[in-house]
């Protein structure tokens, strides 16, 4: 589907889980990592496996593996697992003239295993440890279930990054085209918040829903935070200053998100004052916990595109915050990175 | 560097559980000031701080910060733990002081967050 070129999702901006276009693929590494962590070897490993006797002729083994398109097999004698034998051994018995020799004669008899419920770092640990290409997988009562190879880590790996992805895909699709999905000439999603005042353990709580909302509508990350921050400083300074509480609305357009807090009071005696860095009329407690130092406006004001605020003693105050959705312009925009030594 | 390691320096302590500690730390931030946290703070870096209430960590939450450590012997209260928990930030208790928690870690060639 073509979209429109002021989107809340510029192309390549779209993430599957938080880089830009500009950005190598960080979060699809780690991805991998989260995912060698929480997949079983007995997820991604080959059941049932093919075994071979002590007794197999190397012959037989030649045949069995052909057959089947596989590089190796445990060996099995009365169920117990006795040792293990590779393409690699029959080569050598071909090139030794030893075809007729047994599977017993020919294989690797101390066999390195893995437990099907250990996570597949495991297995990778061990692949890069010893140079062996393939381990046979045991129950907790140690029964053969199964047997990994390297292949059997990258499928698996694929396998679960496909399925998540298009799980992800499917969900952030629908939210995403909200936009594109109800026509109208002026689309905008509003979304509406009651602050609470003095009731300093559920600050905050509106911003993070804000933040959801966004990442849900398919906002890349770096604009999320910047509304997440903004829309922050306000709900505090809400929360912290009035004394009846007061409301944030937030209005989500294809290209700009707006929000507008306010309040019923006590209002703000000097704007300007209050817009200077360090002015605060926060009481000392909300200073031990952290905020109230006269910065909150100012950091608005440093992630904001736009930011109007208007205040009368005794009436309230409306701050009003936009910020572009696709303002390649704004240095904010970029992605992040931290100052190297 | 992974924060695993950093704990490891800090001799720092788990109190939030299921954790991921191999997660990689691209930079650090010690602050008790708030809106420092989200002027300076950056995606995924750790930050130091002697505050435990629960908007310590839903400020790390808006700045999309990765893990909080507690200085001083500090044990954050149960309702900083709960939300912590929630929104899958690990929380770290050490028992030493802001300053000599980011000299070690700046010792190691942990990075500062800055613009």
């Amino acid at each position: 589907m073509k979209r429109a070129p002021t989107t809340l999702f510029p192309q390549g901006a779209i993430t599957t889980g938080g880089q830009e276009e500009t950005a190598p693929s960080k979060t699809g590494i780690t991805k991998i990592q989260e995912l060698v962590y929480e997949l079983k070897i007995k997820q991604v490993m080959t059941t049932p496996v093919v075994t071979v006797s002590p007794e197999t002729t190397m012959g037989e083994l030649k045949e069995i593996l052909r057959t089947r398109r596989i590089s190796g097999t445990p060996v099995m004698e009365r169920g117990g697992l006795v040792g293990i034998v590779s393409i690699e051994d029959l080569i050598k018995a071909l090139v030794q003239g030893e075809i007729d020799a047994r599977v017993s004669e020919r294989m690797t008899p101390e066999v390195v295993t893995l437990r099907a419920e250990d996570s597949v770092i495991e297995a990778v640990r061990k692949f890069s440890e010893l140079s062996v290409g393939r381990f046979p997988v045991l129950d907790e009562n140690g029964h053969l279930v199964g047997i990994i190879t390297s292949v059997d880590i990258t499928r698996g790996l694929l396998q679960a990054i496909g399925l998540d992805y298009h799980e992800e895909e499917i969900q952030r699709y629908r939210a995403s085209h909200i936009f594109e999905d109800i026509l109208s000439d002026d689309t905008s999603l509003i979304l509406q918040y009651d602050i609470p005042c003095r009731d300093f353990e559920r600050g905050g709580e509106a911003s993070s829903k804000i933040r959801r909302a966004l990442y849900h509508l398919g906002g890349n990350p770096q604009t999320v935070r910047r509304v997440g921050i903004v829309a922050y400083e306000a709900e505090m300074n809400i929360m912290i200053h009035t004394t009846e509480g007061g409301k944030m609305v937030v209005e989500v357009q294809p290209n700009r998100v707006r929000i507008v807090a306010t309040d019923r009071g006590p209002g703000i005696e000097d704007v300007d004052k209050a817009m200077e860095p360090g002015y605060s009329t926060a009481p000392e407690w909300i200073r031990e916990l952290g905020f109230g130092a006269g910065m909150g406006l100012l950091n608005i004001r440093k992630f904001a595109d736009e930011m109007h605020l208007e205040s009368a003693v005794g009436v309230g105050s409306r701050l009003e915050i936009t910020i572009m959705l696709n303002s390649k312009s704004n240095p904010l925009n970029r992605s992040e990175g931290c100052s190297l030594r | 560097m992974k924060l695993r390691e950093i704990i490891h320096i800090l001799e720092g302590k788990v109190v939030s559980d299921h954790a991921n500690l191999d997660v990689e730390i691209p930079c650090a931030a010690g602050a008790d000031l708030m809106s420092d946290v989200l002027a300076f703070g950056r995606p995924g870096a750790v930050l130091l701080t002697g505050l435990t209430n629960p908007q310590v960590v839903r400020t790390a939450e808006i700045a999309d910060m990765a893990a909080i450590v507690f200085v001083r012997g500090k044990v954050p209260p149960p309702e900083t733990i709960a939300l912590a928990k929630e929104k899958g930030i690990p929380l770290i208790t050490v028992p030493y002081t802001l300053f000599e928690m980011c000299g070690r870690l700046y010792e190691r060639g942990m990075a500062s967050c800055d613009l």
